[in-house]
């Protein structure tokens, strides 16, 4: 068992250090394919684990080491093997091993391919850090180490300044989000002495908090899974690090890392159970942030950022059901979206390659003949995400929609506006980039090829578990709600009655219509969006993405700009003259002494005789008035 | 053994060093830090075996003052970063060629005498002494070898020189004062005067005059920008990995346990002003333009959460405070070293014309961002333990201190990345020799020490807590 858990744990680990240390020595295909030998030997111990978790085992927590003490906590390098840990980290690994492969084509071309996977193996170990800590810091070491990553693989082509810009954005807007956690831990460290799961909620039961503290611990915790999940405010960063390459956007910005904060919040649901004002906060953050991704994500024409926009829609999605307290169904969003959103990526990685790295849709068109498995693959992918029968994005955002009809009506009519943008801007981007005439150069058109088998092997897993992945949740037979059960406050299920499949009418038609209108523009009518200078109106609010870069720039940034230049150039000054006035002060002043002292007998004298006189009258008549 | 030794070797070294002449007085220098180093560490071990290392020699007895050095665990970590730094500092001073070298290698161990002298010193009037001989070597140093124009250089030293020893002039009063009352130094005699709350709001301020210059405490900072940036780099270092050290720990060992009851009552105002620094020293980071500058305004702001760590009089905040004071010694001697090793190819301190080193010297770029991250305090690094430590001893005093303080971790992050960008990365423009195997010991060691302790502090921690806990008793 011990063995299990140690190889899980350090196999990307010694990947890390292996492609870092002896990568360049050891080639371009040898470091790829130790990168990916050692995140299939974690996901293969997550199997191990898994398959005993399933049989109704527990796995007692493991302690690697002690860490550190903190007044009365005990901070211990210590993992936690449930339910929700080990089918996370069956999902992360198995995704990962998937997205490992693809890179050892996908990034051939590149000088620094060895870097690239020691990146990548470090993130799959800090992300294994963070799923199965069992207390805070570990998970928190986890959370900053899979930023750092990010960061890393953002900036990979560091030559482009505007990518470090992107990665670098990236780090400081989770940082944000990062300030929030630790005040949290700080609250729930201080009130319990443990930042244990464990031992957190069964103190919890005991009244020790007073229920205001416990709501702001739970915002702080919520304030840090908005950074690192991209809902707004602090969502901005997402889009940008598209930058860094695809394989990087299909496993940390779509399917692994931006999930932490669900991670998080289900991780300590027994937390927000307690606080129904904060889940009300999550799940209205959860849907605004929904509808406004899936909007923007309307008029985009990058390819890349079209998903990235997705993306952030659908991690509102998520948010809006932790809101509303049912994990199991964001749980499985959280699952199903990694399958499809990854095919997804990896799947316009293939486009882009095809293209020598042209991102932009109004350059494609056509590419259905020509990447047959490519244009299939994304194709399952997009029926799933688009939420239609019976892929599987169709039974997840169903269960959401309907879980948010019950609870709220309004959450759930936006949630359902959401979904409709997001089947129209999806098929718009199918048809954009697959049918049609090719629009780009003859140059392209003469390159244009379906990728190797590396790069289609794993497209093809991921859309058949796009396909059927909808099974480990039937409604009115879950496995995935039977197998989280022991982890959730007991909730009732939703019945499978006729409400339901209205429902699940609705979604369906809905869906429908956002895939016909942009049927009939980008198919039909063979429209292809205008150049950006000629975008006008509500569709260049859009286009900007309502401005929010430019507000955060002019409220924010620009100000601390400012007052720093201010500070440098008269704070400082003003604080340096001062002192040096001070000195000055004593200079001119020991000037001045220097003149008493000018030999002339008269004056000491007189001096003496005053300061006697002064000296007796002190003693003598004001001390005795006193 | 006795705690002197460690300062006869430090003092000898001196000797030898300069005797030795030019061509030897870089390697002489370095056994001798090595081997100070050394003695520490046997005094460690002697210290946890149980043995008593004090040392009391009469020494001006009419006046009742004592050649007093007392060793606890809070003196022995301060010795461990002096004698730890020593060796890589002078290593650091390798890759320079200095005129008169036998000079400044004899300096800077006469410097690392004076200093491992304050933190043993448990006599005020010894203590006293000590404090301010540092001063000696590194005015000499920052003269001679600094750079820039000589006239400037002559002037911002002077103005650190006069400034600190000014700021020390009323902790000399604030001790003459007590030696007025109890007829004795000795730290233990000084703890147990009986002192009206007024004394001790004069002492608090006194010593707070001299420790917030050194430290430094906004207002009080402005000695230091330009000193380090006119100092050399080997003085940069001594300065802002050890000397102001000094401040802060004479902060917990000398001014709190002498003034409590003044302590508690301006705890609040001194943590806000300590906090004030952090943000403004994160600020005005932002917009240097010269990277030695830059590294002294986030050092600012760096030890403006030590201050507030201190000054919230928690046991949280002084274990932070300690730990701090080490990992940051640690990373800004490496931050310094980085800044040379740049020197020495661009010869130029200006953030704007650097860029494009990362793609000529990969493995440089990847021990600078490590020590880079550290400064930011990425878990894992000992920076966090300590800096977690801190903002969780202002959480206890008052939530918001720990919010406003806690921006630190994104204002730093933000000019430690935008500055890394700037220096690192983007496409080569100027011809970067890549560094040796020589030049990368004293950063793999900063990264390893770095990690090391970010993943077993409890060692360090278990040393310090039982002083820190009965210097907190005597405060409370």
């Amino acid at each position: 068992m011990n063995t299990t858990i140690l190889l899980l744990l350090f196999a990307p680990l010694v990947g890390f250090l292996t492609t870092l240390f002896f990568g360049k020595k050891l080639g371009k295909t040898v470091s790829g394919v130790i990168g990916t030998t050692a995140v299939v030997i974690s996901f293969l111990c997550a199997l191990c684990l898994f398959s005993q978790i399933n049989a109704g085992e527990t796995i007692p927590t493991f302690k690697l080491a002690d860490w550190f003490s903190i007044g009365n906590i005990k901070i211990n390098f210590s993992f936690l093997f449930d339910q929700l840990s080990v089918l996370w980290l069956l999902f992360v690994t198995g995704i990962g091993s998937l997205i490992h492969l693809y890179s050892i084509n996908y990034m051939h071309e590149d000088e620094n391919m060895h870097k690239f996977f020691s990146y990548l193996n470090l993130f799959v170990f800090f992300m294994i850090a963070l799923v199965a800590g069992s207390n805070l810091l570990i998970m928190f070491i986890g959370w900053e180490g899979v930023g750092l990553c990010s960061y890393l693989l953002i900036g990979f082509w560091y030559k482009n300044q505007d990518y470090n810009d992107a990665a670098k954005k990236a780090f400081i807007m989770n940082r944000i989000g990062d300030l929030g956690f630790l005040i949290g831990i700080f609250i729930l460290g201080h009130t319990f002495g443990t930042l244990d799961f464990l031992e957190i909620k069964a103190l919890l039961g005991k009244d020790i908090i007073s229920p205001s503290l416990l709501s702001i611990a739970a915002l702080c915790l919520f304030i840090g899974a908005c950074g690192k999940s991209a809902q707004l405010p602090l969502a901005t960063w997402l889009p940008d690090a598209m930058a860094g390459p695809t394989p990087v956007s299909a496993l940390i910005h779509a399917a692994t890392m931006v999930t932490a904060g669900i991670f998080m919040i289900t991780r300590m649901n027994f937390l927000f159970d307690l606080t129904p004002d904060v889940q009300n906060v999550i799940a209205i953050v959860g849907a605004i942030t929904a509808i406004v991704a899936a909007s923007i994500g309307l008029v985009q024409n990058d390819i890349k950022k079209v998903l990235a926009y997705s993306t952030v829609s659908q991690l509102g999605l998520m948010f809006l059901a932790l809101g509303l307290g049912a994990y199991e169904v964001a749980v499985f969003h959280v699952i199903t979206h990694a399958f499809f959103k990854a095919c997804l990526f990896l799947g316009s990685g293939s486009v882009i390659h095809a293209l020598h790295g042209e991102q932009d849709m109004r350059n494609m068109g056509g590419l259905r003949k020509v990447m047959p498995i490519t244009f299939w693959t994304m194709m399952i992918s997009t029926l799933a995400i688009s939420g239609i029968f019976p892929f599987s994005g169709f039974w997840s955002k169903d269960e959401i929609l309907m879980t948010a009809f019950h609870a709220n009506i309004p959450l759930w009519v936006i949630g359902s506006i959401a979904s409709i943008m997001t089947a129209f801007y999806m098929f718009r981007l199918m048809y954009l980039t697959f049918f049609n005439d090719f629009r780009g150069t003859e140059e392209q058109k003469h390159h244009l090829h379906e990728s190797p088998a590396l790069i289609t092997i794993p497209l093809v897993i991921l859309a058949t578990l796009a396909a059927i992945g909808g099974a480990i949740s039937l409604p009115g037979n879950s496995w995935l709600n039977h197998y989280l059960a022991p982890l959730f406050k007991k909730h009732e299920a939703h019945h499978l009655d006729g409400q339901a499949y209205m429902l699940m009418a609705i979604a369906t038609v809905g869906a429908l219509v956002g895939i016909g209108i942009a049927y009939s523009k980008y198919l039909k009518k063979k429209e292809v969006p205008v150049a950006d200078s000629e975008v006008q109106g509500l569709h260049k609010v859009l286009s900007n993405k309502y401005y929010l870069d430019e507000i955060y720039m002019a409220t924010i940034v620009k100000p601390i700009y400012m007052i720093s230049n201010f500070a440098k150039k008269y704070v400082e000054k003003f604080i340096s003259k001062a002192v040096i006035g001070l000195g000055g002060a004593t200079y001119a002043l020991s000037i001045k002494g220097k003149k008493i002292q000018n030999g002339n007998i008269g004056v000491y004298l007189f001096a003496f005789i005053f300061g006697m006189v002064g000296f007796l009258v002190y003693v003598f008549i004001i001390r005795d008035v006193k | 053994m006795d705690s002197s030794i460690v300062l006869i070797v430090l003092l000898v070294g001196a000797l030898v060093t300069y005797l030795s002449g030019n061509k030897f007085a870089s390697k002489i220098a370095l056994v001798s830090s090595i081997a100070a180093f050394g003695a520490t560490v046997l005094a460690l071990n002697a210290y946890q075996a149980g043995e008593n290392l004090d040392v009391t020699i009469p020494w001006i007895s009419q006046f009742n003052i004592n050649f007093a050095l007392h060793v606890d665990g809070l003196s022995l970590v301060m010795l461990l970063l002096t004698t730890g730094l020593l060796p890589l500092i002078i290593l650091s001073g390798f890759i320079t060629k200095f005129e008169n070298s036998k000079s400044i290698y004899a300096l800077m161990l006469f410097m690392g005498f004076s200093m491992a002298g304050t933190f043993l010193a448990s006599d005020g009037f010894l203590y006293y002494i000590f404090w301010e001989i540092a001063l000696i070597p590194i005015y000499f140093i920052a003269l001679n070898w600094g750079n820039g124009d000589v006239e400037d250089r002559k002037k911002a030293i002077l103005k650190f020189f006069i400034y600190t020893f000014a700021g020390s002039l009323f902790m000399l009063l604030a001790f003459i004062y007590l030696y007025s009352k109890g007829g004795s130094f000795d730290i233990n005699k000084l703890y147990a005067l009986p002192l009206t709350h007024i004394e001790k709001t004069y002492i608090f301020f006194a010593f707070f005059l001299a420790y917030a210059i050194k430290i430094p405490v906004i207002p009080f900072h402005t000695w230091q920008a330009n000193t380090y940036s006119k100092a050399p780099a080997v003085g940069t270092m001594l300065l802002s990995g050890i000397m102001l050290k000094m401040g802060l720990y004479s902060v917990l060992r000398w001014q709190l346990p002498l003034s409590d009851s003044a302590a508690k009552e301006y705890m609040p105002i001194i943590v806000a002003l300590s906090i004030a620094g952090i943000i403004y020293g994160a600020i005005v980071t932002l917009k240097q333009k010269d990277i030695k500058k830059f590294l002294a305004y986030s050092s600012l702001s760096h030890v403006g959460l030590i201050a507030a760590g201190l000054y919230s009089l928690t046991i949280e905040g002084f274990q932070g405070a300690v730990l701090q004071m080490l990992s940051h010694g640690i990373v800004i001697v490496g931050l310094f070293y980085v800044v040379e090793l740049i020197y020495n190819r661009y010869n130029t301190y200006q953030i704007k014309e650097m860029g494009g080193i990362r793609i000529q010297d990969t493995y440089f770029a990847s021990l600078f961002m490590i020590i880079m991250l550290a400064s930011v305090a990425l878990p894992t690094t000992f920076n966090f333990i300590g800096e977690f430590n801190l903002l969780y001893s202002l959480f206890k005093v008052n939530i918001w201190y720990a919010v406003i303080a806690g921006t630190t971790i994104i204002l730093g992050a933000f000019y430690m990345l935008r500055m890394f960008q700037k220096v690192m990365l983007g496409s080569e423009t100027k011809t970067f020799h890549k560094i040796s195997k020589q030049e990368s010991i004293v950063l793999v060691l900063v990264v390893g020490l770095t990690i090391f302790f970010g993943l077993f502090p409890q060692p360090i921690i278990d040393l310090i807590t039982p002083s820190l806990q009965s210097i907190l008793t005597q405060i409370k």
